[in-house]
């Protein structure tokens, strides 16, 4: 033991001596232990983070454990509900609604969780870059940013969506992601302008370090928080807006399948056979719902002060 | 005040526009309203399609800024924002449609914005009892599902509710039951049983954003040193929440209000075409889907100018409610 821990356990510990080793144990909580302790007593985190581990399992393993092909048909069982057979029942051609839920799910799930984290990745470098930077740059993007919230990005995105018609579908995600970073680019640049004046990261200026290490170093770790509770609420802003704009015919196409080509099939039927939509729309909603609830812990935990979601 | 606001005002009405205009450029280069007339059997003639495709104003082989000039001086001059593929105007179009979208969307935004505004003071208020805890899951509930899938999820509700009852206590195909005859107050009943789920939907999409973000901010106020003056002072309990409390707390809400408006407007063009309503939403998509670039750009027009109302509405409320901007 080192004279100086000694010394500071003394500090902390008063005049007794004796539980010097009890007191050096107790360093000080990082932030990011902070934050983890706090979202580990939140029963929503635990409830959101297991529901949302067992339907990826579910969405990977699920069709490997089922016999039955998603999009051979099966003649004696057209327009069937849900059998011991067919578990979510057959669409009007025989097609068995469980597994092509799966396959949907998959193609959600993808298309979120890389949509999400990229819209992230997008408000974080344009709001440090604007508020970094200043001057003429901020306002350009600040400008930009306007511009693009003027309208709604649903219709940005119907009216763009001839241009990704042919394309795979890995085009319609960087579309998805390019409309929605723009509010949180706004929070990230505010936050920046006020930590460009702080001394550590003038001491990094000062010392000739470049720009990009500088935001990558000293300002984005800054922001990471902010930048995780956006990522994760962002999926669900993503699978809402694939399977909304698929349901309308202006995202995924066949082909492909997701849940929001499916809920647009299962619509016609839905109120003769509900089970067409009534499956698939409960499994994007306990999706949707199981996220949402892990943003929203992470939200409180990381602020427990904060706006909108405090209990 | 009045130049701030106005200030403002310039600022959409120039963001609108410069929006507007690209939503033009984009839709052109996206678009292809030729091939519509190639797939036809028998096929037109080069020199038709060149005629017809000149007639709308939409000949790709002009370059898209001179046909975004002629689009912008055929509006500024004559007032026409061009036809539709199907020889409409495009502005007798809007006008026909408008009724529609403005009757859910107003009474959707509206009746949403109260129950949101009574929902969030209500839970903040009786901050963890059973009713707040209800509210905060069925919010988090609908922030879950996609407007469509409520509008869906409704009718399904509604055919059962029907069959129930034995017979057609819900109808909720189009805006109105074609062929309807009667009196108007049996017209206008037909109407309001038609509006009822989509208007419903709506409601829920919004009230369930407004209370959260009310609540938040009604808890803040609620713990602020002037309610306690205000109760020290001798006013009722309830007087001192509602004329201190609430007034304070929807200050940021009219900000939230038209933040929120764009994914209003999104949900009510998605309820539209679930309802079969023949509105603006459907105009818009339709459009796209016939490579219709002036009624594409018609509709961008329209919601910007909607959103631009929204905008101004706002700032105007904020200045109501918030003395400090008005001196």
């Amino acid at each position: 033991m080192s004279i100086v821990e000694g010394a500071s356990a003394t500090l902390i510990a008063g005049p007794e001596p004796e539980p010097t080793t009890v007191v050096l144990a107790r360093k000080p909580l990082s932030r990011g232990r902070l934050i983890w302790n706090r979202l580990a007593h939140t029963p929503r985190f635990w409830i959101g983070a297991v529901a949302m581990a067992l339907i990826v399992i579910w969405a990977v393993f699920g069709p490997l454990l089922y016999p039955v092909d998603a999009f051979s048909r099966d003649p004696l069982n057209m327009g069937m509900g849900p059998t011991q057979l067919h578990w979510f029942g057959t669409n009007n051609i025989g097609q068995d609604i469980y597994a092509q839920t799966l396959i949907g799910l998959q193609k959600s799930l993808v298309i979120g969780l890389i949509a999400g984290p990229l819209g992230t990745l997008i408000a974080a470098v344009v709001g440090s870059v604007a508020g970094y930077v200043g001057g003429l740059v901020d306002g350009v993007l600040v400008w930009l940013i306007n511009l693009l919230l003027v309208l709604p990005s649903f219709i940005l995105l119907v009216i763009l969506s001839p241009l990704f018609e042919d394309l795979s579908w890995v085009f319609l995600t960087v579309f998805l992601a390019g409309f929605s970073w723009m509010i949180m680019a706004q929070v990230v640049r505010s936050q920046t302008r006020s930590l460009r004046n702080r001394d550590f990261v003038k001491a990094a200026r000062f010392m000739g370090v470049p720009m990009p290490t500088i935001l990558a170093r000293h300002i984005i770790p800054n922001v990471a928080s902010l930048l995780i509770i956006d990522a994760t609420l962002g999926v669900v802003a993503m699978i809402m807006a694939e399977t909304s704009l698929s349901y309308f015919g202006f995202g995924i196409r066949a082909p492909d399948v997701s849940l929001g080509t499916l809920l647009s099939e299962g619509t016609a039927a839905a109120v003769t056979r509900p089970w067409l939509f009534v499956f698939p729309a409960g499994v994007l909603i306990a999706t949707l719902f199981a996220v949402s609830l892990i943003g929203d812990a992470l939200r409180d935990a990381v602020d427990p002060t904060s706006g909108v979601n405090r209990d | 005040m009045v130049f701030y606001t106005f200030r403002r005002f310039v600022n959409y009405l120039i963001l609108s526009a410069i929006a507007t205009c690209l939503a033009y450029v984009v839709a052109s280069l996206a678009l292809d309203p030729a091939a519509k007339y190639y797939g036809r059997n028998p096929q037109p003639s080069a020199h038709v399609i060149e005629s017809i495709l000149n007639g709308l104003g939409v000949n790709p082989d002009v370059p898209v800024l001179v046909r975004l000039w002629n689009w912008i001086v055929t509006l500024v001059t004559q007032g026409s924002l061009g036809e539709t593929v199907g020889g409409r105007s495009v502005v007798a179009e809007i006008v026909t449609r408008s009724g529609v979208s403005l009757q859910l969307l107003l009474l959707g935004s509206i009746l949403g914005a109260i129950l949101g505004v009574v929902l969030g003071v209500w839970g903040a208020v009786r901050q963890y009892s059973l009713s707040d805890q209800v509210v905060t899951y069925g919010s988090y509930l609908v922030f879950a599902t996609p407007t469509f899938v409520i509008g869906v999820l409704l009718m399904i509700g509604a055919t059962v509710l029907n069959s129930v009852v034995g017979r057609q206590l819900i109808t909720f195909t189009g805006s109105y039951s074609a062929g309807l005859t009667g009196s108007w107050w049996d017209l206008l009943v037909d109407r309001g049983v038609h509006l009822l789920l989509p208007t419903i939907a709506l409601v829920l999409t919004g009230a369930a954003s407004y209370s959260r973000y009310q609540r938040s901010v009604m808890l803040d106020v609620l713990a602020s040193d002037y309610i306690r003056t205000a109760r020290s002072k001798g006013r009722s309990r309830n007087s001192a929440l509602v004329r201190h409390g609430v007034r304070v707390a929807l200050i940021p809400m009219s900000t939230f209000f038209a933040y929120s408006f764009g994914t209003l407007v999104s949900g009510s063009i998605m309820l539209e075409i679930v309802f079969s309503f023949h509105g603006m939403g459907e105009f818009t998509l339709q459009a796209i889907t016939q490579s219709d670039i002036n009624a594409v750009a018609g509709s961008t027009l329209f919601l910007a100018v909607l959103v631009l109302f929204s905008s101004t509405l706002s700032e105007i409320l904020y200045a109501a409610l918030d003395p400090r901007v008005r001196n």
